[in-house]
């Protein structure tokens, strides 16, 4: 926000700015490669929905598209108790590269809409042979990635030793978030 | 190109700027009266320690206000639900998280503060926690944080210096014999401290009265940009009429219940401009809900 809007107290909304997720395939690469870590083929973006009939019409016509493909995924909507929906989609494993598309149609078809502010984040959670999940978070404010390692015990913990390593492993392959306090914790997330 | 629902709102930005620049302007003729009145030595001086004392307050501001509120800083394993809701309010703004306060008192409130949005602190009090489902807290921390946006402390402390400075004078000149009170002006009969006294008091006066007017459209500001952050004006209006306690502004009773005693009732007859909406700081609720409503009509419209 500039000098001049802050002080008009002109707040713009930002919008998301989505193009880096069509790396994630690639990172998928060298997450199974480097840390052992496999795609859940789930994968879920988090908004605000907006009160009124003209969110209820985008939230609609995105389930529509998704669910009109040959292939079609399952798709689910979840509330979270921020307020926060989490529209989910359950797509095969072997096929990141179907959900990031799928993911990519849903952020465009609310930036369409106008409700591009109220996009919170994407989630693709991967998963270890010994069942510990990881979720990597890309952030749309920002345009960057980081990983999100909840520790296995619960108890609202996060593994920050993996979460750095993670980190410096998808350094050359995602734009990742520099800042840490940025790396906002999502508890309970779908397929956390 | 995407769509953004963020309409401008000119009449509001135009308003405001209109009471900042005549705030600056009454900054310039409060000095340059002073200088012709007082005496090239004395005037920069006042004027310096007035500007210097609303520097102060600025740059200390968010000590201050959480020692005179009582707040103390929470961490995130103290509060977390609390921390989670600013965490996620500061992603969708992509803004820095401020520090989050808690101030143990049974008032319903919150206030942001600090001189600037790395240095801010947003402050709950604990009647508000009890007060506010988590849907309307996060509307009041949407619109504090719009305050930390709008670097709303800065905004407010610049203007009020007009006003500092003009009641440091106003103080000074009463005891105006001190500096040149037996000084008199060759074509004047009027003693130059009351010159400089009238002069402070009117300076004073109007710069009140623009101040709270300023205050007021900063708050209406506030309101717009945290409700399109939340995406829900109607959680941050129904936080509103609990916080100011004018749950009456909006009858809950049936109409049809309460036709014995309306024969009685007299509509509110003085509309427009009152006394009282000239002088305090925050518009009123209708002033706040009506443009809720208006923004959750503009959320809603289908885009087709």
């Amino acid at each position: 926000m500039g000098l001049l809007d802050s002080i008009l107290g002109r707040s713009k909304p930002k919008q998301a700015n989505l193009d880096a997720l069509f790396a994630v395939p690639a990172a998928a690469i060298s997450l199974q490669a480097g840390a052992g870590l496999r795609p859940t083929g789930l994968g879920a973006v988090c908004y605000r929905p907006a009160g009124g009939a003209a969110f209820a019409q985008a939230e609609q016509e995105i389930l529509d598209l998704l669910r009109g493909a040959a292939d079609a995924p399952e798709v689910r909507l979840e509330h979270d108790e921020f307020g926060f929906t989490w529209l989910v989609v359950d797509d095969d494993p072997e096929d990141v590269e179907g959900l990031v598309t799928d993911l990519h149609a849903v952020n465009t078809t609310l930036e369409t809409h106008g409700f591009g502010p109220g996009l919170l984040c994407s989630l693709l959670p991967f998963t270890d042979d010994a069942g510990r999940t990881v979720g990597l978070l890309y952030l749309y404010k920002q345009g960057t990635f980081y990983p999100f390692a909840p520790s296995p015990q619960g108890s609202k913990q996060r593994d920050t030793l993996l979460e750095i390593s993670l980190r410096d492993l998808l350094a050359g392959e995602l734009p990742v978030e520099a800042e840490r306090s940025r790396w906002l914790a999502v508890w309970g997330a779908p397929g956390l | 190109m995407a769509r953004t629902r963020f309409i401008g709102d000119p009449g509001l930005t135009a308003r405001m700027t209109t009471v900042m620049f005549l705030l600056g302007g009454l900054f310039v003729v409060l000095i340059v009266s002073l200088m012709a009145v007082g005496g090239r030595g004395l005037a920069p001086i006042i004027g310096i320690v007035g500007i210097g004392i609303a520097v102060y307050q600025w740059w200390r501001s968010d000590t201050v206000a959480m020692k005179a509120m009582r707040a103390r800083e929470v961490t995130p394993e103290q509060a977390p639900e609390l921390h989670a809701m600013v965490d996620r309010l500061c992603v969708l703004a992509d803004m820095p998280k401020p520090r989050v306060g808690v101030a143990d008192t049974p008032m319903p409130n919150a206030f942001a503060t600090g001189r600037s949005p790395d240095r801010a602190v947003v402050v709950v009090t604990t009647g508000i926690l009890k007060t506010l489902t988590a849907e309307e807290l996060e509307g009041v921390l949407a619109h504090e944080l719009a305050h930390v946006a709008h670097r709303d402390v800065l905004v407010m402390t610049v203007a009020s210096s007009a006003g500092i400075v003009a009641g440091m004078v106003t103080q000074g000149a009463q005891y105006g014999a001190m500096f040149g009170g037996n000084r008199r002006d060759g074509n004047s009969a009027l003693p130059v401290w009351l010159m400089m006294l009238l002069v402070s008091v009117v300076v004073y006066a109007v710069s009140f009265v623009l101040l709270k007017l300023l205050s007021r459209y900063r708050e209406l500001s506030a309101d717009r940009a945290g409700a399109y952050l939340t995406m829900k004006p109607q959680a941050l209006a129904s936080a509103l009429q609990k916080i100011s306690g004018e749950m009456n502004a909006v009858p809950d009773r049936d109409l049809r219940a309460s036709q014995p005693m309306n024969a009685f009732f007299i509509a509110p007859a003085v509309k427009g401009v009152s006394l009282r909406s000239l002088t305090s700081t925050h518009p009123s609720l209708e002033q706040r809900l009506e443009q809720l409503a208006r923004i959750q009509a503009e959320l809603g419209r289908p885009t087709g």
